[in-house]
């Protein structure tokens, strides 16, 4: 995998805004489990389809996704 | 491995306590990560406000000084004049900003000072439950608009950015919205720009965000950034009405 996509599920509010803007719809709502909070957490079914556009974690407004590059790459700064 | 996406260093590590998708915490974040770019995060005092926005101090990694109603652009005025070399910037909400505090942004403007204001914009009183702010726009139903604003007895919505960048001592004024992740993107390069304006010693900036209160509109977070693209920015044109560039004074 290119990329690690790191959910902290425990902080997610289940607000969907991470979910309409991957093209490859990688995003869901995890419906086998709920958090602390009661809901049921964003998750990532396939992460190895990622290709690290960063769309999700940028519009997640409680910065609970990170995504890190795998390979030795430094050549793209953190976005944020 | 490098991180490409993730918490900024400029914020503390506790959760947000805003609402679920309330675009507060997408733009504390913007606001972060333009710091840690800029390796200012050692070298900026932030300066609270009332409202929901107020949480600000507890959610970010800088020093703080906590504000009146309204009165963040005076006490913001204070701090960058003893501590030029600091980056100091106000975070306000439109009904501390264009309601309560609209004497001092003006005059913080029109005396230049050298400070930026991050001006959260959502068309209501978000804290105390949904009140009619300045900026509500025509038609829409608060608690205290519950039939609708009506133009003739409360005026049109308060333009912010137009008012301003009509004073001389506002340097760089900008309006971007965070309703999806190419505006974001643009509204993290608008502080970033603010940010340098500041230090380049010009005078005042300040950027709007056509940001949601998706509690009090009653609308889902999802829906909300659409009330963003079809509602707000119709209302409130997006755009740069005070540019400057680096090496303008
Ligand atoms: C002097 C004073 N008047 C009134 C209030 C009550 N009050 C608290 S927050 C608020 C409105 C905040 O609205 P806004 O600035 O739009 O921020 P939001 O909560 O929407 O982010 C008001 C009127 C107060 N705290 N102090
Ligand atoms: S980083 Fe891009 S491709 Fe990967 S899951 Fe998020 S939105 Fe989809
Ligand atoms: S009341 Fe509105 S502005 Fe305040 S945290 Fe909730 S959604 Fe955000």
């Amino acid at each position: 995998m290119k990329f690690n996509i790191i959910f902290n599920h425990e902080e997610c509010k289940g607000c969907e805004l991470c979910i309409p803007w991957c093209k490859f719809e990688l995003i869901s709502f995890d419906k086998s489990r709920l958090n602390k909070k009661g809901v049921h957490p964003a998750m990532i079914a396939h992460p190895e389809k990622c290709v690290g556009c960063g769309n999700c974690a940028l519009m997640c407004p409680d910065a609970i996704i990170t995504i890190e590059k795998t390979e030795e790459d430094r050549s793209q700064g953190k976005e944020g | 491995m490098s991180v490409l996406y993730g918490k900024p260093e400029s914020l503390n590590d506790v959760p947000f306590t805003f609402c679920p998708g309330c675009t507060h915490g997408l733009t504390l974040k913007l606001v972060a990560s333009v710091i840690d770019e800029m390796d200012m995060g050692d070298d900026t005092i932030s300066v609270g406000c009332v409202g929901c926005g107020g949480y600000m101090p507890w959610f970010m990694n800088v020093d703080t000084i906590f504000s009146l109603h309204g009165r963040a652009p005076a006490n913001a005025t204070g701090v960058k004049r003893m501590n030029p070399d600091k980056l100091v910037f106000t975070y306000q909400g439109d009904g501390d900003l264009a309601s309560i505090g609209t004497a001092e942004i003006i005059h913080a403007a029109h005396r230049g000072e050298k400070f930026t204001t991050i001006f959260v914009n959502n068309t209501t009183y978000g804290m105390t439950g949904g009140q009619m702010a300045p900026t509500t726009l025509i038609g829409q139903k608060t608690t205290t608009s519950p039939y609708g604003r009506d133009a003739g007895l409360c005026g049109q919505p308060l333009h912010i950015c137009e008012l301003l960048s009509t004073i001389d001592g506002a340097k760089y004024i900008e309006r971007v919205a965070v309703d999806s992740p190419v505006s974001v993107r643009k509204a993290k390069k608008a502080i970033r720009k603010a940010f340098e304006c500041q230090m380049a010693g010009a005078g005042f900036s300040l950027i709007e965000i056509l940001s949601t209160c998706p509690t009090n509109w009653g609308m889902s977070p999802l829906e909300s950034l659409e009330r963003i693209r079809t509602e707000m920015i119709p209302a409130y044109p997006l755009g740069v009405f005070k540019d400057w560039e680096e090496g303008d004074k």
